[in-house]
């Protein structure tokens, strides 16, 4: 188990070394870093002495170490756009989108459960089928057209929900949620929704496929057999069996979500760290971006070792190195 | 379009007729009795028919500015009050016709979702027949390589390309470009899953009787996985780059969507619906809805098409 977790931590420990040389020969060597950072009227002698203040005539390997070391205590360096320190910006626009993650997720358990159950228990009905359909359509409908027919819906024509921002929001420490004012959850809810189609249809399908192999395992019967009612089976002995996997899924599909809220965040100008990075594309502010893949690449990595090592950690069988299946 | 389907299935090539064994083929009768998938293989069908034709059955030239007369700017469809012929689905604020440009971008978002997913594949299926036929130091760079490109979002790889090549790229080149830098950026994060489909057939393949006595009677390498390894390995392959057809071409929209895809003089469906983003609260519905829509069904068809095969083609199910 201890070579295993040595092994499982080694590899996570590569990939981000990957990624952060991906992420510093983008932030290095497109686009010269003095340009971007010097005004008009600099000279030469400033520029060269810029050039050496910021290290950047050392040797590759010095300045790679440098940026990893920088990036593992927090600092990405200065934003080109305003001035202003990639850190202190990031920290301003997380809460936005993980409280819209958070809330998406929640929303894709809460339905995408039940459907599940009910189109496995229902098989062929005209209930299931139509959830079926529903699925399907929802795997197909890119989620900023969902945002725009939504708004179009909710707050063209009906004028119900806002369509863009995120409402008041209340300071808890450095942490600003909109979760506490009537506003900030009304701004919430379109947002949401649209993030999680998609993630509802993913937890539906996989609650389904795990409820129709559970229904027909022996104890399902036994449990009938004892007088178990129906129901009580389903929703109670089954359902509990199908949920370990959605709670993998659910894991490792949060990072998947923060990237994806990137799309959500624009249709609805909602101010997260997807809307700061498609900022920063648009005005090839490179500090930022880099800082935006290091980050969302972490959490994606963070979270995938974690459920590989919870799963070693329950099943024994896969501590070998079959394991090796998603990185 | 949609006689493609049929057409790959993994025939033996030097039998009686192709015709014949098609029309016997399991897969066949599969599609003949799923409604679903004849629907969807219409629909995609006539989809790519009125994309492919649009330049001689449109009532106009969406992107020749002399066709568009300014007068004709914001007709709403022929069905709402004010609606005009020819314009069915109405006009925009330039007056260019919104079946047309439909038609047009639908085909740019075809053209591009399908060269991406060709070229994820012959990327992917020669690096994976590689890794998994050599095994070695070969095996584990190529894999290393494809790990780390799975442990960032797929979107987010996409538009770091696509952001890159713009900002590297001098303005007159990066239009004339647009197309071509999206089908690499949607096939960088998407040759990996073909590459290790393939690469662990070709681990079990390679083991076997018939490859270890072509390669004593001195068969190149290439011909044996070519020849071979690959055959064998169709089918997973063939599901999977159908759903990935369907990405590919959400992808393309996204992108397109958030501003890094094609520029607004040859517009995808994505970049259509991004201009008709700005109209939302002017009342101007139909200029956002239309592309949206054909966006949707082209998806929808696709998936429908993908989830069909991989149950036919699925032998536990049979």
């Amino acid at each position: 188990m201890i070579a295993f977790l040595l092994k499982r931590t080694a590899n996570a420990a590569f990939v981000m070394l990957a990624v952060a040389l991906l992420a510093f020969v983008i932030f290095r060597f497109f686009g010269d870093p003095v340009e971007m950072m010097v005004n008009e009227q600099a000279t030469l002698q400033d520029r060269i002495e810029l050039r050496e203040r910021l290290g950047l005539n050392d040797g590759f390997v010095t300045q790679y170490t440098r940026f990893v070391t920088n990036a593992v205590q927090g600092d990405f360096g200065v934003s080109y756009r305003n001035q202003q320190d990639v850190m202190v910006l990031i920290k301003e626009r997380f809460p936005a989108t993980f409280e819209l993650v958070l809330v998406a997720t929640v929303i894709s358990l809460v339905v995408g459960i039940p459907a599940g159950v009910i189109t496995a228990v229902y098989r062929d009905s005209r209930l299931a089928n139509a959830l079926q359909l529903g699925s399907i359509i929802g795997v197909s409908l890119p989620s900023f057209v969902v945002g725009i027919l939504l708004i179009l819906a909710f707050s063209v024509s009906l004028g119900w929900l806002p369509a863009f921002g995120r409402g008041a929001t209340v300071d808890i420490g450095w942490w600003s949620t909109g979760l506490l004012t009537p506003s900030g959850r009304a701004a919430l809810v379109l947002p949401a929704i649209s993030l999680s189609t998609f993630q509802v249809t993913l937890v539906m399908r996989l609650v389904r496929a795990e409820m129709l192999e559970t229904l027909r395992a022996d104890y399902i019967k036994f449990a009938r057999a004892r007088g178990v009612p129906t129901r009580r089976v389903q929703w109670r002995h089954a359902l509990r069996n199908c949920l370990m996997p959605v709670i993998t899924l659910t894991g490792m599909q949060i990072g998947n979500l923060i990237a994806f809220a990137l799309v959500t965040e624009t249709v609805f100008q909602w101010p997260g760290m997807g809307m700061l990075f498609i900022q920063a594309v648009t005005f090839v502010d490179l500090p930022v971006m880099a800082a935006y893949l290091l980050i969302v690449s972490l959490i994606f990595v963070v979270l995938n070792t974690l459920v590989d090592i919870t799963y070693a950690w329950v099943d024994p069988r896969l501590r070998d190195d079959s394991a090796r299946g998603n990185g | 379009m949609d006689n493609t389907i049929p057409q790959t299935t993994p025939a033996a090539p030097k039998r009686p007729s192709r015709l014949t064994l098609l029309r016997d083929s399991d897969l066949w009768h599969s599609f003949r009795a799923h409604p679903s998938a004849i629907f969807a293989a219409a629909l995609l069908a006539l989809v790519a028919l009125t994309a492919f034709l649009a330049p001689w059955i449109t009532p106009q030239n969406p992107y020749d500015l002399a066709a568009l007369e300014l007068w004709n700017s914001e007709i709403p469809p022929i069905w709402e009050a004010g609606g005009q012929w020819p314009f069915v689905l109405g006009t925009d604020t330039q007056g260019r016709d919104i079946l047309s440009a439909v038609l047009y971008g639908s085909r740019i978002s075809l053209i591009i979702g399908f060269a991406s997913v060709l070229l994820a594949l012959a990327v992917g299926l020669a690096l994976g027949l590689v890794a998994g036929y050599f095994g070695g130091w070969i095996d584990n760079v190529i894999m290393r390589v494809g790990d780390v490109l799975l442990s960032m979002p797929f979107i987010l790889i996409a538009i770091l390309i696509t952001a890159i090549a713009s900002a590297s790229l001098p303005t007159g080149l990066k239009d004339v470009l647009a197309a071509p830098i999206l089908i690499v950026a949607i096939a960088v994060p998407s040759w990996v899953q073909y590459a290790r489909t393939v690469r662990a057939s070709a681990m079990v393949e390679a083991k076997k009787e018939y490859v270890q006595a072509a390669k004593l009677i001195r068969v190149k390498p290439w011909r044996i996985m070519l020849h071979h390894i690959l055959p064998n390995c169709l089918t997973p392959i063939l599901v999977a780059a159908t759903l990935n057809f369907g990405l590919a071409i959400l992808s393309e929209a996204t992108l397109s969507f958030l501003g890094v895809g094609m520029p607004p003089d040859q517009p995808s469906l994505g970049t259509l619906i991004r201009i008709g983003n700005q109209y939302l609260f002017s009342g101007l519905w139909w200029i956002v809805v239309f592309p949206s829509i054909q966006l949707c069904l082209i998806v929808l068809s696709v998936n429908m098409i993908g989830d069909w095969l991989r149950d036919a083609l699925n032998p536990k199910l049979r």
